[in-house]
């Protein structure tokens, strides 16, 4: 019989994309490890340098020197982005509660950056517009969005990758935020 | 009483499931003609009791007996009855019932139609599709009862999501599932023909009709759903590449690939195994969508709610049917002896072009859809790819797909002649460089790349319209003749070229309500007027009303042209206290060239209101393209062909579409 290795090909994938979610329920199974935070080589490392112009209607960008004048979050959001609106509320109250969160708004049209925030609310203090792209890779961006906490001397201290929810504001930022603040 | 019946019938519905898996399938290869027999009554009987079943929850639902915990669940005594019925099947439990019921439906259609079959085929067709129904029926019994009672019952249920108490969301899921649950069809018929280990144009021919009816099914299901999230969603678009619509355009794709495949083998006996593997794959597809709305994978606003142990148990069925499938193809498919060989430029040619366009395509949705969720299975947090990711991937495949389309349809089989099929879709490349130009030029943007995307809408309406009226021979013929041929063209011939014109409509209507989108956003106190794309939109104010199970806040606008009344529109924000969820009705008005669409946002403090209001030229023509589509299916359905069955020499028929 004619075997032909190449016609296994169609066989494995199916297994191997079985394998990852099979290993994904596990995970969110009874006693499942909460998966929304990740090791993040920039840990504890100095924010990038990088230098981005300013988002339709908006005067100011975003540069690396803005994120060294105090305790901030860096958030990395798009107008196309639907895991973004669900994290938009958060944002929203963290901003009204006295928190600095700047934005680096990735690959999206300038319109329709200025769209979502006159539509939805704006918190950002500063927003830089990430055009290209190219400063989301010096941050090590998986995707769309993550959220950074950054302290006073410009340093990364914390990274969420996803939407933040309110579990993750209640239980891991405001506490991160009052104590780096308080130092 | 009755929930116990329906029970009863299900436990029924699974011991018949096991004879349909079992006998048939045995007697097939030891060449027994009793056992054989046992397939159609089997089939027959699961079909009965699984009806049985499902009216039995149907009645609960309609009766609001909250004694079955489902009913409590999802439904609520004033809802009203539609959404009491439809209902049904708006939670996990109901659906994976009605999935089941199309299922067993299919296999009915076999057993009672399929009598031209050879026996052992549709013996093995028969028992491929009852071990289906017993992995499904399995499933349902044990990790999804709908039957099981409360004890103390509640006096009121919870209600159903206020999303889903929609009509167009009401008969969205039977289409999805007639599309999803008839790609097993195709599923069955490819391990049957691995098991015989013969597939010959005559196989292909008893395929297409199962397969056109899940393509044209899932068209519709599509559609509906598209047009639903445009019209309740509230933000004015109606495709977001949301893993959930992924996963039903995915079996759509390969579908399309296996409906253009499937006829080459049908007509020129080759692409044996790449026509196995599509019909395989697109079931795979169709499990692998149910997979990730029922497993928990993902959360939107289709998922239900979610439990790991279904999670794992459909993991299992979808490991056990698309890796058993492969696994077999893998070993059989190599003796499938080929057919016919036909030279680049050719029908075949162009329909294997299409193809590989089709499957690419199917590929890099496939990774968008699957890269989030493989990240967030590794730890990596659930993120977006988002839409700029397909428009730079799907978008440049099908430019050039849809540019070969009417080229394609006009080759001849074995071997075409490009320059006379170029030759004869002069007019159309005409017409299509002047809709460039002139809408690049009309275009106050001047940009080019929706100028190019409606050439390319008014090549494939052109260049299909030409094909037709170049057969039925209008420029040589005389009337008379020229009119008979036109009642005479084969059905299928109708279908094709319906089903590409609608392309063009599609594309059309995609490009111009993208690009030419007017939207304004602002606050407005009542009396205020707002221009909008040469329309005027009045705000009257804010009414409060009393619907059956909701309470409403209903905004009230009125438009005028030239200071002419065109009508007046009353979008809502209803809030549903059983469920205690909101929901935004946008109010659209359309001439079916364009929508008017109004949302009614929150008010400020100051007596004004936050009002969304767009102007939507041509998106009527998403969905009235669709449906064409979905009648150019219909069409070839209906062709005499498929309906005798029979295969003739593919010469005699080949010229009869080639003329």
């Amino acid at each position: 019989m004619a075997f032909n290795k190449i016609m296994l090909i169609p066989f494995l994938t199916v297994i191997a994309i079985s394998a990852v979610f099979g290993a994904y329920l596990w995970q969110v199974g009874p006693g499942g490890k909460d998966i929304s935070t990740l090791p993040s080589a920039m840990i504890d490392k100095p924010v990038p340098e990088f230098f981005l112009p300013p988002i339709e209607g908006r005067k100011t960008g975003l540069n690396s020197n803005d994120l060294k004048s105090g305790v901030s979050l860096v958030n990395v959001w798009a107008s196309w982005c639907p895991p973004c609106r669900v994290e938009h509320p958060f944002l929203m109250k963290l901003a009204r509660d006295g928190v600095v969160i700047h934005g680096i708004n990735y690959r999206d049209k300038p319109a329709d950056a200025e769209r979502f925030l006159r539509n939805l609310g704006d918190p950002y203090h500063q927003i830089g517009a990430d055009i290209t792209g190219r400063v989301s890779i010096d941050w090590g961006i998986y995707g769309y969005p993550e959220t950074f906490v950054v302290d006073q001397s410009g340093r990364i201290r914390y990274r969420h990758v996803g939407p933040i929810t309110q579990d993750v504001v209640d239980k891991l930022i405001r506490p991160l935020l009052t104590r780096i603040t308080n130092k | 009483m009755i929930p116990e019946i329906g029970h009863y019938a299900i436990s029924l519905a699974f011991i018949f499931s096991l004879v349909q898996g079992t006998l048939p399938l045995w007697g097939a290869y030891k060449n027994n003609s009793v056992l054989i027999s046992f397939a159609a009554p089997a089939a027959r009987f699961q079909f009965i009791s699984i009806l049985v079943a499902f009216l039995c929850l149907t009645v609960s639902f309609v009766e609001s007996d909250f004694s079955v915990a489902l009913v409590a669940q999802n439904s609520h005594t004033l809802k009203p009855l539609l959404y009491k019925i439809t209902g049904v099947w708006g939670n996990h439990e109901g659906s994976m019932l009605l999935w089941i019921l199309i299922l067993a439906l299919f296999g009915l259609m076999v057993g009672e139609m399929g009598r031209n079959l050879p026996s052992s085929l549709r013996a093995r067709v028969l028992g491929i599709q009852g071990l289906i129904g017993v992995g499904f029926i399995a499933f349902l019994i044990f990790t999804s009862n709908p039957f099981l009672r409360l004890d103390p019952s509640p006096l009121q249920g919870s209600g159903l999501n206020p999303l889903l108490q929609d009509p167009g969301l009401a008969f969205h899921p039977p289409f999805l599932y007639l599309g999803y649950v008839g790609f097993s069809m195709a599923f069955s018929f490819a391990i049957a023909a691995l098991i015989e280990g013969r597939v010959d144009p005559a196989w292909a021919r008893w395929v297409r009709p199962w397969t056109l009816v899940a393509w044209t099914s899932l068209t519709i299901g599509i559609a509906l759903g598209s047009w639903w999230a445009y019209y309740e969603l509230g933000w004015g678009g109606w495709w977001f590449w949301d893993p959930v619509e992924n996963a039903s355009f995915l079996p759509w794709l390969l579908g399309t690939a296996l409906l253009h495949s499937a006829l080459v083998l049908e007509r020129r006996d080759t692409l044996k195994s790449w026509t196995i593997l599509l019909s395989i794959l697109a079931f795979g597809s169709s499990l692998l969508g149910t997979f990730l709305v029922r497993s928990g994978v993902l959360t939107s606003v289709h998922t239900f709610a979610t439990d790991p142990e279904r999670g794992v148990f459909i993991l299992l069925l979808f490991l056990i049917v698309l890796g058993g499938g492969l696994l077999l193809y893998a070993l059989r498919a190599p003796l499938l002896k080929s057919g016919g060989v036909f030279a680049p430029v050719s029908r075949e040619g162009a329909l294997v072009l299409n193809n590989l366009f089709l499957t690419t395509a199917f590929a890099v949705v496939l990774l968008g859809t699957l890269y989030p969720l493989l990240l967030d299975a590794v730890g990596g947090g659930k993120v977006s790819v988002g839409a700029p990711f397909f428009n730079a991937t799907f978008v440049p495949l099908m430019i050039p797909l849809l540019i070969a389309c009417p080229i394609g349809a006009k080759m001849t089989w074995k071997r075409g002649d490009l320059a006379g099929a170029l030759s004869r879709l002069k007019v159309a490349a005409a017409i299509a460089v002047l809709v460039i130009v002139l809408s690049f030029f009309l275009d106050g943007d001047r940009s080019i790349l929706p100028a190019i995307a409606l050439g390319i809408a008014a090549w494939l309406a052109v260049g299909t319209c030409l094909d037709l009226y170049e057969k039925i021979g209008f420029s040589r013929l005389s009337k008379a003749v020229a009119f008979s041929r036109l009642r005479h063209l084969p059905r299928s011939t109708w279908g094709t070229a319906v089903a590409h014109f609608s392309l063009g409509v599609i594309v059309a209507g995609i490009t111009v309500s993208s690009v030419w989108q007017v939207e304004k956003i602002q606050v407005m106190k009542p009396g205020e007027t707002i221009e909008l794309a040469g329309y005027e939109v009045t705000f009257n104010g804010v009414s409060q009303l009393q619907g059956p199970n909701y309470t409403s806040l209903r905004g009230s606008f009125g438009v005028f042209k030239e200071s002419k009344k065109i009508t007046d529109l009353f979008p809502e924000k209803r809030d549903y206290p059983a469920e205690n969820s909101t929901t935004t009705e946008a109010a659209i008005h359309t001439n079916f060239y364009s929508d008017i669409y109004v949302v009614l946002g929150d008010p400020d403090e100051k007596g004004g209101w936050v009002t969304r209001l767009y102007y939507n030229p041509l998106v009527p023509w998403i969905w009235g393209g669709a449906i064409l589509m979905a009648l150019g299916g219909g069409l070839s359905l209906s062709d005499r062909r498929l309906r005798i069955g029979a295969p003739r020499p593919a010469a005699s028929t080949s010229t009869a579409k080639t003329l």
